[in-house]
């Protein structure tokens, strides 16, 4: 390597030396190429381009040329010059990617050993399919309405046309609020949680007016132990229509929107006669379950009906002219049948594990 | 809910052979009447035949009992042929002694499976081979009577079939009736909506009986309808027949086919007045009830109780009677009505019950209001047959023809006989209003176009009267008939349910087929989305998942201590929560005031399945009277109340607001390769509250609360608007309350209230300036303020000191120590300044001087030197 880098010794051509020039070109470019790092090629640049190389000294001698003499000897010795600081400038740029590939090398690590920068976190599947609930209605251009849960006895009975002491009252198990005592009655406060989220009907009714569509995903309450299949707090979607002209196709071809929505194209519905006192006609909602275990079948979804006249007038709205639909199914029975969950256990009971276990996996 | 064995309902309409209670479950339904189950428990399966029995011989055991040895004459095709007698017969041995030589029994062979999976097999015992068994109502399932065996009365012939006799193994079809069907309580009712799904013929028993019925007399018992205190104006009773029937035998024992159909239906089978008395009311759906006559003495008045007033029923209880319970009385010594004897609808008295010595019976079949029933049913918890029916309507033309049947049964089968000179009938009912109808409501409100034909016919299928309007002066023609075509309806008397015409619309779609309404999707106005509140609801719920929170639902019911455990002062407004009157756990009667008041149960409970870090949020409305919940009024249905009632039912609502919180617990991050775990902390929980404030663009502060449980009162940051209204509170638990919970320690936990915080955001959108792009300028500031001056004080007011100038306010630095005066400690802020052009040397150190002017004449703060 010293002797590539020996300049002292090399020979210095003259300028006009055409042969002479060329081999100190060689030898420089040579030395160039040899080049390992760019530490040597500092020096070799020192070499052969610093003031004291053989082409350096043969510029400089041009200029005791003869005038005639000058311009041939300048276009040599300028062409080789030219020549050289390329190869270096061409050597440099390799060498650094050289370097710096083999650095990167040494700055390698295991992406694959997990590291934890963030926990986990995850919505309620429940609170989640209610959003999604919410936008399929909106997409429809229907609105969310909302009401309390601790709901006065008028909202939650009487203004859906529950008569007193008639058996409907009776039908869902209610959970009444212990009055103050500020009158005999123990009930005088008329307070329940809501049994349904069908109040939201009547409030929505007296509150808008009409026409309305409107859902209303919320959580209601039932006297029933909690075991695989019910729970004694547990979520309702309820959807009410009131304009001119609304018949029960209307509702026949709501719900089966929504359950293809829900659970895919094949979906559908059947309706049943039952009874409610809210709607009249009234009818126990099936649904066509492509999913279900052991093959497609009905299993029991919800109840709706054509919105019984009583309920329109308890809200100020004249039968005569307006004509409604109204449904109600149980979120968490959906929920259920969307992810094969066997036991309401799991949804209820606050188990970090369930949420995070249904995270992203809804669609 | 009611049985329905098909061999009885073909007694009312033409069941085609063959036909299972599944397929009878799913001809039901279509007409709205659900499967609520099929009962298979009676499952038996034989041979189990009629045996006679031919000899019985004692033989005293070692053990001090005696069995009995017998032959039993069990039918040519499964007696074992005696050559000796040259009669064929088994030896069976039986332990029960209450038969003899003649009797009929009831035999299970070999091979034979009784209810509970019991296989009979022959098998040696008392040194005999015991080819069968010789069977009690117990063993067949039709009874506890265990005490005997079952001797037939009236007996087929031996090796006759005993499953068919007794009625064993059928499956029998459970439906379940909806409130507005009371009719459907009856074989009488199941089998016209029978008839109705399928086409099969129904007959009518009511119109049959109807005929026999003897036209009421004076000389009936006396009966009196006296209720001077209706309910909402509705008479107690409108309807009252008596009828007697003199000399029955009350110790006959009911027949077979009696006794097997109540057991079908579920009930079970008493003494022979009873059981008829029961088998009609389930047959035609009449409730009646028996006197004995002997007991009673005129007249019989029908009244409201008296204060005070009680009465021992039936069932041997002695009640304290409601001034609002109807009740059947009698007047023993000419006191009128002095004497209840039973409760009207609901359950008779002891006083007038038959007994063994009853000869003369007094049958009673009355019609009552079903408000009045339904009250007094649930005021003395007694859910009855008859109450059943009543609070469900009955057929008010049903009560003499239901008291014919059972005069018929008694005479029948008890040898009684009929006074045909006392039938008594007090009839204050009223017929059915007639429905004005527009038989194209059908369908205006289905969207199936049905004829007016159609219509009637279907309404006449039912049972009703359709009067259509007489043709005017014969000049009507088609085009005018068809445009008046509203016609009156009377609904059948069964049918009490039906008072509008939007029930006769479903009447038409139920029997025309819920299956034949198309589907059509409406297309409603246009709308309007979510609501702005609604998005950033949710956008509350998205962040926090979002920040590594795994959000749960929790059920809002709390014990009275959980206020203990959370350490709340006596005068804490937390503790004014509402208790629910029928609450499901007795020791939970309360609603949540705080979402942390059941968080943190369900922190607890995944800490202890074993999860170590634990952060979970919730978002939930809790209930926060405002005061004592007071009384409110109750309109009836049906009718839009007066503003004021209006005004006064929403106000009795108590606020629910919208809350959030979480519970923090553990590593924030955990260890892992090159990491470091990290525990939350205080301030993990103020930095949620705050993202949650940015992201739904509300205006917070942030202060310390010393006084905040379940909060470390030295941990616990209180939460306001701009305005300084409350929003909640964030930080680090109070160790009492995590050590009272088992919590870890350190835990941390934050609830804010998000309807405030909502309301602080503004729903307009936010205005900005233009984007300076002149460069910043950077300025630190470090001010020397007593200890117990807040940070966030100081931060708050550099923010605003410094001026619109001041693009970013950052604390990057807290430092106590040497070379600060004691008492004090330094504040250090990063401001980074721009203006519309470049900042001069004079503009920054103006911001500057602004900043410490004001902290050192708030906070008595110096620049740090």
């Amino acid at each position: 390597m010293s002797d590539s880098h020996d300049h002292a010794g090399a020979p210095v051509p003259s300028p006009l030396d055409a042969d002479g020039v060329a081999a100190a070109l060689e030898a420089a470019l040579a030395a160039v190429g040899g080049a390992a790092d760019l530490d040597d090629l500092k020096q070799v640049r020192i070499a052969h381009t610093g003031e004291r190389s053989p082409l350096a000294l043969a510029n400089r001698a041009i200029g005791g040329l003869a005038a005639a003499d000058k311009a041939t000897a300048g276009k040599l010795v300028g062409q080789a010059r030219g020549r050289l600081n390329g190869a270096i400038a061409a050597r440099q740029s390799q060498l650094e990617a050289q370097r710096d590939a083999a650095v990167l090398l040494t700055e390698a690590v295991d992406l694959t050993a997990p590291v934890q920068r963030s926990r986990a976190g995850a919505r309620h599947p429940l609170d989640t399919l209610m959003d999604r609930i919410a936008d399929f209605f909106t997409s429809m251009g229907w609105e969310i309405a909302e009401g309390p849960e601790v709901e006065h006895e008028w909202f939650n009975f009487d203004a859906l046309n529950f008569k007193p002491d008639h058996p409907a009252r009776q039908m869902q198990d209610t959970f009444y609020v212990q009055g103050d005592g500020s009158d005999e009655d123990a009930d005088s406060a008329h307070l329940v949680l809501r049994t349904h989220t069908s109040p939201v009907q009547a409030r929505t009714l007296l509150e808008r007016g009409v026409p309305v569509y409107i859902a209303c995903p919320g959580k209601v309450f039932r006297t029933d132990e909690l075991d695989a299949t019910h729970t004694p707090v547990f979520h309702q979607v309820e959807g009410l229509a009131v304009d001119k002209g609304l018949t029960m196709a209307h509702l026949t071809g709501t719900l089966d929107h929504f359950a293809r929505a829900m659970f895919g194209p094949e979906a559908k519905t059947r309706l049943r006669p039952s009874y409610f006192p809210f709607t009249e006609p009234s009818a126990e909602m099936d649904l066509w379950f492509p999913q279900k275990k052991g093959g497609p079948g009905w299993i029991e979804w919800g109840g709706c009906g054509m919105v019984n006249p009583n309920v329109l007038r308890a809200c100020g709205i004249d039968p005569e002219i307006y004509t409604g639909f109204a449904f109600g199914m149980g979120i968490e029975r959906t929920l259920m049948l969307q992810h094969g969950i066997e036991d309401m256990h799991d949804m209820v009971e606050a188990d970090a594990r369930f949420s995070l276990g249904l995270a992203g996996g809804q669609i | 809910m009611p049985y329905v064995p098909i061999e009885w309902l073909r007694e009312h309409v033409e069941v085609p052979e063959g036909t299972t209670a599944e397929g009878l479950a799913s001809d039901l339904v279509r007409v709205g009447l659900e499967e609520e189950a099929i009962d298979r428990s009676a499952a038996v399966t034989g041979p189990l035949v009629v045996g006679r029995v031919l000899e019985v011989t004692p033989e005293p055991q070692k053990n001090g009992k005696t069995i009995n040895w017998c032959r039993v004459d069990v039918g040519p095709e499964h007696n074992e042929h005696d050559e000796a007698t040259g009669r064929g017969s088994r030896g069976i041995v039986c332990g029960a002694h209450n038969f003899g030589v003649g009797d009929s029994v009831v035999v299970a062979l070999p091979g034979a499976v009784l209810p509970g999976d019991f296989a009979i097999a022959a098998r040696k015992t008392y040194g005999h081979v015991s080819d069968g068994m010789i069977c009690s109502q117990s063993e067949l399932g039709l009874g506890e009577d265990h005490s005997g065996i079952i001797v037939l009365d009236d007996p087929p012939a031996p090796g006759t079939d005993a499953i068919a006799l007794l009625g064993l193994g059928e499956e029998v079809l459970e439906i379940n009736v909806t409130p507005d069907r009371g009719y459907c309580f009856s074989m009488r009712g199941v089998a016209r909506e029978y008839a109705h799904s399928t086409g099969a013929p129904f007959t009518d028993r009511a119109l049959e009986l109807g005929a026999r019925v003897p036209v009421p007399t004076d000389s009936g018992f006396a009966v009196e309808i006296s209720d001077d205190a209706p309910i909402r104006g509705n008479a107690g009773a409108d309807r009252f027949v008596a009828r007697i029937v003199r000399g029955v035998d009350a110790t006959a024992a009911s027949p077979a086919w009696l006794s097997k159909r109540l057991r079908q239906a579920g009930m079970r089978p008493i003494s022979l007045a009873v059981d008829v008395t029961n088998y009609v009311m389930l047959d035609l759906g009449q409730p009646l009830h028996a006197y004995d006559l002997g007991t009673l003495h005129a007249p019989i008045v029908v009244r409201r109780a008296k204060p005070g007033e009680r009465m021992t029923t039936l069932d041997d209880v002695d009640r304290s009677l409601d001034v609002e319970d109807l009740l059947i009385t009698d007047s023993p010594e000419g006191n009128l009505g002095s004497r209840p004897i039973g409760i009207a609808g609901v359950m008779g008295g002891l006083d007038t019950e038959v007994g063994e010595q009853t000869t003369d019976i007094l049958i009673e079949a009355a019609h009552f209001d079903p408000i009045s029933i339904a009250r007094t049913a649930r005021r003395h918890k007694l859910p009855s047959e008859a109450s059943k029916r009543f609070e469900r309507g009955v057929d008010n033309r049903l009560q003499a023809v239901a008291a014919q049947r059972v005069v018929d049964l008694l005479v029948e089968l008890g040898g009684g006989t009929a006074d045909e000179s006392a039938v008594t009938d007090v009839d204050r009912t009223s017929a059915p209003s007639a429905i004005g109808f527009d038989p194209q409501q059908a369908s205006r409100l289905v969207g199936v176009r049905y004829s007016n034909q159609e219509v009637v016919e279907t309404l006449r299928s039912l049972g009703a009267t359709v009067e259509e309007p007489a043709e005017e002066n014969g000049e009507s023609t088609g085009r005018h008939a068809a445009s008046t075509g509203r016609v009156l309806v009377i609904p059948p008397s069964w049918r009490p349910d039906l008072t509008e015409p939007a029930d006769l619309v479903e009447e038409v779609v139920r029997l025309r087929g819920y299956d034949a309404v198309p589907s059509v999707l409406p297309a409603a106005p246009a709308g309007r989305g979510l609501t702005v509140r609604q998005l950033r609801r949710r956008r509350v719920a998205d962040l926090l998942a979002d920040s590594g929170l795994v959000q749960v639902l929790t059920y809002p019911f709390i014990p009275e201590g959980r206020h203990d455990q959370l350490g709340l002062p006596a005068e804490d407004p937390r503790r004014q929560a509402i208790r629910l009157v029928n609450p499901l756990a007795q020791d939970a009667p309360f609603l949540r005031t705080s979402l942390l008041h059941t968080l943190l149960e369900a922190a607890v409970r995944n800490v202890g399945r074993g999860m170590t870090d634990v952060a979970i949020y919730e978002i939930g409305s809790v209930t926060r009277p405002a005061g004592p919940l007071g009384s409110s009024p109750l309109p009836p249905p049906a009718a839009l109340p007066d503003p004021v009632t209006l005004e006064q039912i929403r106000a009795a609502v108590p606020p629910q607001p919208l809350r959030l919180a979480a519970v923090l617990v553990g590593a924030a991050s955990a260890a892992g390769p090159g990491a470091e775990a990290r525990a939350y902390d205080a301030a993990d929980a103020v930095a949620l509250v705050r993202d949650v404030a940015r992201a739904v663009g509300a205006d917070i502060r942030v202060g310390n609360d010393p006084q905040h449980a379940p909060w470390h009162p030295g941990r616990c940051a209180r939460i306001s608007t701009a305005d300084g209204v409350l929003v909640g509170h964030a930080g680090e638990l109070a160790p009492r309350v995590v050590t009272e919970l088992g919590l870890p320690a350190r835990a941390v936990a934050l609830e804010i209230d998000l309807d405030v915080l909502l309301a602080a955001a503004p729903e307009t959108p936010r205005q900005v300036a233009g984007l300076s792009t002149a460069p910043a300028a950077k300025e630190d500031i470090a001010l020397v303020v007593p200890v117990d001056v807040p940070a966030g004080d100081v931060l708050d007011l550099v923010t605003e000191a410094a001026g619109a100038l001041a693009e970013e306010v950052r604390l990057f630095d807290v430092y106590t120590g040497a070379n600060l005066p004691e008492g004090t400690r330094s504040l250090a802020f990063a401001l980074r300044l721009r203006g519309e052009r470049t900042l001069t040397g004079e503009d920054t150190a103006a911001v500057r001087d602004a900043v410490v002017t004001a902290a050192a004449a708030r906070f008595g703060a110096t620049l740090r030197g």
